[in-house]
């Protein structure tokens, strides 16, 4: 019925939505910001644990749509052991094959990421995918401020 | 009479247009409802054979213009029955309709410690407004409380009536749960204690008739592209002698009698409140829009419609995970629902992707949002061109994305 969608909703999203990992509050976090979509009432917290500038563990609480939660959910497992410039790097090509604006953009880079490349394709659920990755940007930054998409 | 769905259908031309490969099937239509040709027709041909400026210049073409468009005035003072056309003024919309009476009306009535009465199930719309009135005079908003069915609780409502309450603004019909109030109720109460009432008509003016005059209400919004008209044009109707009361709301061209540096005087009404050169087309096009109305009739449109609900609540309440927001007595041919462990974003983005377009989200009322603790719903609005064919494909897309995300 939904063939249409295959790009957009894989089988790993269904996955990451139905069991998300790293889904826990996590109290002794070094860093807690809070990510907000006021035009879909997705909202997040995510946690990071540090040392020095290594991300030794991340974690996330909150509630949305299945693009966000799956992305959310990735993201909390491939930063883990990642530098904060690694972890930007990461943002900046995952904003890029997510926005499109680079058609040969290398999706080996982001890893399993890749499975999110499909929202590029539908501009209205961009910034599901996308507000992971603004509040982990917020939360590298040292911001304690909530993060809004708007 | 057997209702003419296949002649209505055939009126909206956008209702041929194949999404992503499959029909159309509409169903946002409580956010917006598509044009009649009877509707685009007009606009066009306005432009091509009568365009000019109106109220000025003697030449034919101003002349033709100002006639057409005030003939469209007289179409919606006989459409909602108001008893003179000096009383309907054109708007942007029932948003700015409400924002003109809070601006005028309020701040010229409404001192600090006064209160205003609104509902728990307002459109921002009717909310904002006032809030804002209120940080700029002192004056107190106050929310009569709904049930968990999304009904108002009416005695909590008549309760917070009293001698210091200025006006009550209420949704005729709620946008988010689809809720008619019991507004001849709230007019009489509020009535009893001289306390003027504006209803917020958006959404309950495209599927029933209303007559403002034995209503009895002392303003009523709406918006014309929720009636099947232009966006970009909406109504404000008041009492003559509220309207004649209040203050101008923007200053300009066409709401003056004179002016010179030390002064001005201001037109009477309905031009007091008209500055500018308004959206003479889509005033125009909404004339059309309710031509075509009443060649229906609002009450085989209601009768349509009621009909197309009950069949959408009945095979709704099939569906195990889906829950129902919004389920009162008396309601308008809207079905907002959430499902278990599926974002209603979600939820519109695989039905687009079967042709289905239904709103999903906090509908400009984020307040109801938070009284059922859901982020967002998903919305199916029905319109005069809605059909139960339309409803089955609806929920078998509803069905299979159930089982899509297991």
């Amino acid at each position: 019925m939904f063939e249409d969608l295959r790009d957009l909703y894989q089988e790993v999203i269904f996955d990451h939505n139905r069991n998300p990992r790293n889904f826990r509050v996590m109290d002794n976090a070094d860093r807690k910001v809070e990510g907000f979509n006021p035009l879909c009432g997705d909202r997040l917290t995510l946690f990071l644990k540090m040392d020095g500038d290594t991300i030794t563990d991340a974690s996330f609480q909150g509630s949305g749509c299945a693009i966000s939660t799956a992305s959310v959910s990735l993201m909390t497992e491939i930063i883990k052991g990642k530098t904060e410039t690694e972890a930007e790097a990461l943002f900046k090509t995952f904003h890029e094959m997510t926005t499109g604006k680079d058609p040969d953009i290398q999706l080996e880079a982001v890893g399993k990421l890749a499975v999110l490349a499909g929202v590029r394709d539908y501009p209205a659920r961009v910034k599901c995918a996308t507000l992971a990755w603004h509040t982990l940007d917020a939360a590298l930054k040292n911001e304690t401020q909530a993060v809004s998409t708007e | 009479m057997t209702y003419p769905i296949a002649t209505i259908r055939a009126d909206f031309p956008i209702l041929a247009e194949k999404i992503r490969n499959k029909p159309l099937v509409y169903l946002d239509n409580a956010a917006s409802c598509q044009k009649p040709n009877a509707v685009i027709d007009a606009i066009s041909h306005f432009y091509r054979h009568d365009y000019a400026n109106i109220h000025r210049g003697v030449h034919t073409l101003s002349v033709r213009a100002t006639d057409k468009f005030e003939a469209a005035r007289e179409k919606v003072r006989v459409f909602i029955n108001a008893a003179s056309s000096k009383e309907i003024i054109f708007v942007r919309g029932a948003t700015e309709a409400i924002n003109l009476v809070a601006q005028t009306f309020g701040k010229a009535n409404i001192k600090a410690g006064e209160e205003i009465v609104i509902t728990a199930m307002e459109h921002h719309a009717n909310i904002v407004p006032w809030q804002m009135l209120c940080q700029q005079t002192g004056a107190v908003l106050k929310i009569a409380p709904m049930n968990t069915q999304g009904e108002l609780i009416y005695e909590a409502f008549e309760a917070l009536l009293n001698d210091n309450t200025r006006l009550v603004a209420v949704a005729h019909m709620s946008n988010a749960l689809g809720t008619i109030n019991p507004v001849q109720k709230i007019i009489a109460a509020a009535h009893a204690k001289n306390i003027p009432v504006l209803l917020d008509g958006a959404q309950a003016l495209p599927h029933a008739a209303v007559d403002v005059q034995a209503l009895d209400c002392d303003f009523y919004v709406f918006s014309g592209h929720k009636l099947y008209g232009p966006s970009g044009i909406g109504v404000l109707y008041g009492k003559q002698a509220l309207l004649e009361a209040m203050p101008p709301y923007q200053g300009g061209g066409d709401m003056i009698r004179t002016v010179t540096f030390a002064q001005s005087t201001y037109a009477g009404l309905p031009h007091k409140f008209e500055a500018g050169t308004p959206a003479i087309a889509d005033v125009i096009g909404l004339g059309a829009a309710i031509d075509y109305l009443n060649s229906i009739g609002m009450a085989t449109i209601a009768a349509h419609e009621a009909k197309l609900l009950a069949y959408a609540t009945e095979q709704a309440q099939h569906i195990k995970s889906l829950r129902i927001i919004g389920e009162a007595e008396e309601k308008g041919a809207i079905l907002s629902f959430v499902l278990e462990r599926i974002h209603p974003h979600d939820i519109g983005t695989m039905l687009d992707s079967l042709g289905i377009a239904i709103r999903a989200g906090h509908h400009c009322a984020m307040p109801v949002m938070d009284f059922y603790q859901v982020p967002a719903t998903a919305r199916a609005s029905f319109a005069m061109y809605n059909t139960k064919e339309e409803v089955d494909v609806l929920m078998a897309g509803i069905k299979g994305l159930i089982e899509a995300f297991g």
